[in-house]
């Protein structure tokens, strides 16, 4: 069976929707972060597809800056929690509620 | 257009003063009293001295080329619509640059000795600064907007001299009275330079300033066809800045100023800027008889009314303001019947005596420690001779006795308004009538002033002393002027030359079809004796203008002298005669006249309270408060208000729900671009 165009975004769909479930769903941010990872992979992937299937470097050039923001919106947000933690003891996103008002 | 012949000296006759008014004004009390007053006479002293040049270049070119300008940059350049910032001298605006800057010069030396004493020196002069240049700016602007700009800047400059001592709520009452009212006045000018924009601004040609008053002459016929509606609105400005009937109830108010400021601005030069302005006009209200027939009609019965008001009045300087008010009608009546030559005439004389006059009065008073009420002055001949021979003089000239200024002028209007297609016997008879009541007066005002008894208190009596130097100098050189300076005008009937006349011509060149009187008359008679093959009748008939304008110059000058002996004979000898009048017919009469006809409380009754009621009722509680506090203001807060708490409900911290809220955002808005095309 030949891999065509629909099977990677049929699986950068799922990817997709897995990390958007899970990011409306759970409550552990560290999870929560992790989707977004995910997303950000899902999206990789059609980037890197359509690149390789219409011969055309645009997509790659997208796919180096997406691992950049990546990595520092990781980095970002896990230095957050890590502090949110040391003050509140927790990473519920349901607790983190101060800034409402 | 014709050529122009550049004078850079121009923007310095008007930019001199201004220098000065800015100097002095923004040192104020830092300046030693002696360097600013100095430099405030040195500035006006430098802005006549470049008049005369001007002056005297124009008198070198021939006639008809009269014209210098001097445009400094272009104000407004808007697709044809042009407007310079520039200034232009021709013979009319030549004569009033020359009495404004005279005038104004001897003014300033005579502050010097007035105000000597006052704290608010610098201010003073800073002002009297600034209004001459307001006052260059109106005279020597070269389109209609410039002269707007200075006519502004003299309200202003008025408003801030009449309210000088405006520790006294009446005088700061009396400036926004003025203020206001000359607002009245100043809308209708501007109605009216936008009804001439409007007619103007589809024909014009590139370059060609819009306003300017060489444009204007040049495409007069175009307006035509609205004459009379520019012409009535530009008249109503001049009521107001002239003070005439409907608005002349400011000036007499005006005089609570100082009394130099009320010789300078209200009696010599602002308020004729109304006249000057119908005169440059001039082309344009010859066009419109409608409009020449009100100018004539305000003018004239402003002339009397005022007249008669000046009867009663115990204020010596409301009697000196009435009368203004008074010459100022004469002024408008010349105007009015198309003689615009006469008229500035009688600016010209009348800025030369009544100067004279205020500045006597407030020798006067100065003399008599500030009292400006004349019953209880009097005797004061022997004690002040240079105020009493100065001002006898004026007098004289205010009265008409030949061979003083006023009886030139004056007997030329009261003659062109007689002659003149546009007069007639009414308008002479009317003003004929006015002039004896102005002799009367002003020799009540001597009277009561200068002979008799001293009435004053027992202090006031021993202070009394005659002006220093600095006061009795321009009193002196005014009454020369008063004397002489009619003399300019000596007209042919008489075996002169109208020199005045004659000079001003180039600019009223238009207007000879409609002027039939004077110095019209013997070549009207000529034209008519070339096509009529019977020249002896028109000549007999030029024998007979000349015979009809001897018969009324003795006339009046035998009024006027009636007007003084009887003035001298009621207050000399017979005041009961005054006393019976005072109480004729249960005193009425004498109660409408002093209490100036009751127009101020008609004014207050019609104009004021209902405007203050409807301000109250309606402007404030119910557009001010309920539609723009309560709509407008709280409405539009209160809608922000309500959003906000709506949106609010969204913001609840929930990050998943923020998530989820996005989640399907973004869906529907995706599935809407899928199938949407």
């Amino acid at each position: 069976m030949e891999i065509t165009l629909t099977h990677y975004l049929l699986l950068a769909m799922v990817l997709f929707l897995t990390g958007m479930v899970g990011f409306v769903l759970r409550r552990n941010a560290i999870v929560m972060l992790m989707c977004v990872e995910l997303m950000l992979c899902s999206v990789n992937i059609v980037f890197a597809a359509f690149s390789r299937f219409h011969a055309s470097a645009d997509g790659h050039v997208f796919v180096l800056m997406n691992f950049a923001v990546a990595a520092a919106e990781a980095a970002i947000g896990l230095a957050i929690l890590v502090e949110i933690f040391r003050r509140r003891r927790t990473v519920n996103v349901d607790d983190l509620k101060a800034l409402m008002e | 257009m014709d050529s122009h012949t550049t004078e850079t000296l121009l923007r310095w006759i008007v930019l001199v003063p201004l220098l000065g008014a800015a100097v002095g004004g923004l040192l104020n009390r830092r300046l030693p009293k002696k360097v600013a007053g100095l430099m405030a006479c040195g500035t006006v002293g430098v802005s006549f001295a470049l008049s005369v040049t001007v002056f005297l270049r124009l008198t070198r070119m021939p006639a008809a080329e009269r014209f210098v300008s001097d445009t400094m940059a272009t104000w407004i350049g808007f697709g044809n619509l042009q407007v310079d910032l520039g200034f232009s001298m021709d013979p009319l605006s030549g004569v009033m640059a020359l009495v404004v800057t005279g005038v104004g010069f001897l003014i300033h030396i005579y502050s010097l000795g007035y105000m000597a004493h006052d704290e608010g020196f610098s201010r003073f002069f800073a002002y009297l600064n600034l209004f001459i240049f307001a006052m260059m700016t109106l005279v020597l602007g070269e389109n209609l907007l410039m002269l707007f700009v200075g006519w502004e800047g003299v309200g202003l400059c008025s408003y801030l001299l009449i309210s000088f001592w405006f520790n006294d709520e009446a005088n700061a009452a009396a400036g926004k009275k003025a203020f206001i009212v000359n607002r009245v006045g100043d809308f209708g000018f501007l109605l009216g330079i936008f009804l001439i924009g409007v007619t103007l601004m589809p024909h014009l040609g590139q370059g060609e300033g819009l306003l300017s008053f060489r444009t204007l002459q040049h495409h007069s016929g175009l307006m035509a066809p609205v004459a009379t509606a520019i012409c009535l609105l530009l008249f109503l400005g001049a009521t107001g800045k002239s003070a005439q009937i409907p608005l002349y109830i400011w000036l007499p108010d005006a005089m609570a100023g100082p009394t130099p400021v009320s010789a300078l601005i209200h009696a010599a030069t602002m308020v004729t800027a109304g006249v000057y302005m119908v005169a440059r006009m001039n082309f344009l209200f010859i066009l419109s008889p409608t409009a020449m027939t009100v100018v004539a009609a305000v003018g004239v019965v402003t002339a009397i009314f005022a007249a008669t008001i000046a009867l009663t009045q115990n204020d010596i300087k409301k009697v000196l303001a009435y009368s203004t008010v008074s010459q100022l009608g004469y002024m408008m009546l010349a105007c009015g019947v198309g003689a615009f030559g006469i008229g500035i005439f009688h600016v010209m004389t009348h800025a030369f005596f009544k100067a004279l006059l205020f500045l006597g009065s407030g020798s006067v008073i100065h003399a008599m420690s500030n009292e400006q009420d004349m019953r209880v002055m009097g005797g004061l001949k022997d004690k002040l001779p240079v105020t009493y021979w100065t001002f006898l003089v004026g007098t004289l000239a205010l009265a008409g006795i030949f061979p003083l200024a006023g009886f030139f002028s004056k007997d030329e209007i009261l003659w062109k308004a007689f002659s003149s297609d546009l007069g007639g016997v009414l308008p002479w008879a009317i003003g004929f009538l006015a002039a004896g009541l102005t002799a009367f007066y002003m020799m009540r005002l001597v009277v009561l002033t200068f002979f008799g008894e001293n009435r004053a208190s027992a202090e006031v009596r021993s202070h009394i002393h005659e002006s220093p130097a600095t006061m009795t100098m321009p009193l002196v050189i005014l009454a020369v002027l008063s004397v002489v300076g009619g003399w300019i005008g000596w007209p042919h009937f008489m075996g002169g030359g109208a020199w005045f006349e004659q000079w001003l011509e180039p600019v009223f060149a238009g207007t000879h079809a409609a002027d039939h009187g004077g110095h019209g008359v013997i070549t009207h008679a000529m034209e008519t004796a070339g096509h009529v093959a019977t020249g002896g009748h028109a000549a007999g008939e030029a024998m007979h203008d000349t015979m009809m304008e001897w018969i009324l110059a003795g006339a009046s000058l035998v009024w006027g002298l009636l007007g003084l002996s009887v003035g001298w004979f009621v207050y000399m000898k017979k005041i009961s005669i005054a006393t019976a009048f005072r109480n004729m017919a249960g005193g009425f009469p004498h109660k409408v006249l002093l209490n100036k006809y009751y127009v101020d409380e008609a004014y207050e009754g019609t104009f004021i309270r209902p405007g203050y009621r409807l301000s109250k009722s309606i402007l404030w509680k119910i557009v001010d408060a309920g539609l723009i506090d309560g709509l407008l203001v709280n409405g539009s807060a209160l809608v922000v208000a309500i959003t906000g708490s709506m949106l609010r409900l969204f913001q609840n911290g929930m990050v998943r729900f923020y998530a989820w809220s996005f989640t399907v955002g973004v869906t529907v808005f995706v599935l809407y671009l899928s199938f949407s095309g």
